[in-house]
């Protein structure tokens, strides 16, 4: 006879129940067990995860609603030409692809990016982010038709000025008639005196000189035109969206009935690598979404460039974008008042101190080094980064809690992430400069 | 006596694999009882990342509209310690609506909205918890 308080067991008949239950008490935890542990298993609740990664329930791209012709083909070829064309630089010899480099998934290998000058950033790729609300790594542009116009001036990058480039793209004999085509008729920027050689507000004392030496109703001339150029290279950027990945073919074979076997897809460290990313790594906090992003705001203790001052981030980008000419509530916008939430609705306050834009990780491993400033070097220091959570030098780290990922975790969750290599969904030509 | 509890432990070990979910409520009562609020969302279901905006409404305790209460919202979540991605603002819809414009919600889980209304001389608040 077995005694256990409650319970009162029989020799012979009895102790064939009891083993019954024991069956199923095994049978039950073994079943839990292959549930929760055999890789490649998944809940309907991490499949629904997946799911919400899976780059085919990326939407349709917005349209910009500040940019009219974003997604007018013609402007998209004129603003391909303009990606690549060097004389929209000072000195000639830099366009927008010497930092933002096709081959190098639109960024350039480097710490901070060095054109004319040397750049106080990181060059962040350009793939994916028609989808962003915020442009720069503290989001003081609202467009990419709008951010483009920045490096075309910034004496460290193009280093040029919108008079002499407005004009050069307007008076180009191919540039010339496509513009018109798309914005109507070139005003006349022929006369010097109204329309000096070079002029800008507010780069250097020549240039913001001469600039303020022009009537406002000249200058709303040319603002309109450099806008105009802006949003052709906009639509450009527009088609850059990353294709399918590794990761997208081992969720499609997840949740749909494709006939693909998902363990002929990734290995048993990718499948761990992804279970750790939708959970303990708690990555999905931040870079959630199809791309791998929620496009916001977070200070998570990145540490100082060497030598530098701790970096400010969103607390003085927010500031700057709503004061700056060219943002969607701005005369040059196409967008109505309404059509601009994001910019209406921006937020301040003591988070958003040393808080940077959270990148997409598609293609990540081809977009080294890491962070606002390139401070971190390699994958895996990003991921002990993130699991030892310093302290922040200025603000407060969002990401405070270490995440307790032991070696082979972190080899496991650095393994998924390189899944997310893929090519830019377009037609190779729009990758190299126009013939 | 034996097969009661045989029957019992299969049916725990059946339990264990089923989900049981509370029904939400849909209107909330502030702290100190003097206002209740229901929204409607313009997304539904709320999704993360996307912009959009809640039609409030608010009455008094005793089920009455009100229609001219000054309205302030903070929140985030409590888990991460931080707050809402945006600032949203109101408008007044009339009949005790409010329009609350500019909410995004940027990570899935446990968020709270806190909700001050100040009407007619009082001043209490509403804590709308929403699980992303």
């Amino acid at each position: 006879m077995i005694q256990i308080p409650g319970f009162s067991f029989q020799t012979g008949y009895s102790r064939k129940i009891l083993m019954a239950g024991l069956v199923v008490l095994v049978a039950s935890a073994s079943w839990l067990f292959l549930m929760f542990r055999t890789p490649g298993t998944w809940t309907e609740s991490e499949k629904v995860l997946i799911s919400s990664l899976w780059i085919e329930n990326l939407p349709p791209p917005v349209t910009n609603p500040g940019n009219a012709v974003a997604t007018d083909p013609l402007a998209a070829e004129l603003g391909h030409n303009l990606f690549f064309d060097k004389r929209l630089s000072a000195t000639g010899e830099f366009s927008c692809a010497s930092c933002h480099q096709p081959e190098e998934n639109f960024t350039d290998g480097l710490d901070k990016a060095r054109a004319t000058g040397q750049s106080q950033r990181n060059t962040p790729s350009i793939v994916g982010l028609v989808y962003s609300p915020w442009l720069y790594w503290d989001g003081r542009r609202d467009s990419l038709w709008s951010q483009s116009l920045s490096p075309m001036e910034d004496p460290q990058e193009q280093a040029g000025d919108r008079m002499h480039i407005v004009r050069l793209v307007t008076q180009d004999e191919y540039y010339g008639p496509i513009y018109e085509r798309l914005f109507g008729q070139v005003p006349d920027f022929s006369d010097r005196s109204r329309f000096p050689e070079h002029a800008a507000p507010a780069i250097n004392p020549a240039l913001d000189s001469a600039w303020q030496g022009m009537s406002t109703a000249d200058q709303e001339l040319v603002n309109q035109a450099f806008a105009n150029i802006g949003k052709a290279i906009g639509a450009y950027e527009s088609l850059l969206v990353p294709a399918a990945s590794r990761f997208d073919d081992y969720a499609e074979a997840v949740l749909t009935d494709n006939g693909e076997n998902p363990k002929d897809i990734f290995s048993n460290d990718e499948i761990k690598g992804l279970r750790l990313y939708l959970d303990k790594a708690r990555c999905m906090e931040c870079h959630n979404g199809p791309l791998f992003t929620n496009f916001e705001f977070h200070n998570t203790g990145i540490l100082s460039y060497p030598g530098d001052l701790p970096d400010r981030g969103r607390i003085d980008g927010v500031r700057e974008v709503r004061k700056q000419p060219f943002n969607c509530l701005g005369k040059y916008s196409d967008a109505s008042p309404d059509q601009c939430q994001e910019l209406t609705y921006a937020r301040d306050g003591a988070e958003l101190i040393g808080a940077f834009k959270t990148p997409s990780l598609r293609n990540l491993e081809g977009t080294a080094p890491y962070m606002h400033k390139g401070q971190i070097a390699t994958l895996e220091e990003t991921i002990i980064h993130y699991n030892d959570a310093p302290l922040a030098m200025i603000g407060h780290n969002e990401a405070e809690n270490p995440l307790g990922l032991l070696p082979f975790e972190r080899r496991q969750l650095e393994a998924f992430l390189k899944t997310l290599a893929s090519p830019v969904a377009v037609d190779e030509r729009w990758l190299q400069p126009p013939q | 006596m034996l097969k009661k509890n045989s029957l019992f432990i299969v049916c725990m070990l059946l339990l264990g694999t089923i989900q049981v979910q509370a029904a939400e409520p849909d209107s909330w009562q502030s702290e100190r009882g003097r206002f209740i609020v229901s929204y409607e969302s313009q997304l539904d279901p709320i999704t993360i990342n996307q912009m959009h905006s809640w039609t409030l409404h608010i009455t008094a305790a005793d089920g009455s509209a009100v229609p001219d209460a000054e309205l302030a919202i903070a929140g985030g979540m409590p888990e991460h310690n931080h707050g809402l991605a945006t600032a949203p603002d109101f408008e007044p819809l009339g009949d005790g609506d409010y329009l609350l414009q500019g909410l995004r919600f940027h990570m899935m889980g446990y968020w709270e909205l806190e909700l001050t209304v100040s009407a007619n001389g009082v001043k209490d608040t509403v804590i709308i918890p929403l699980e992303l």
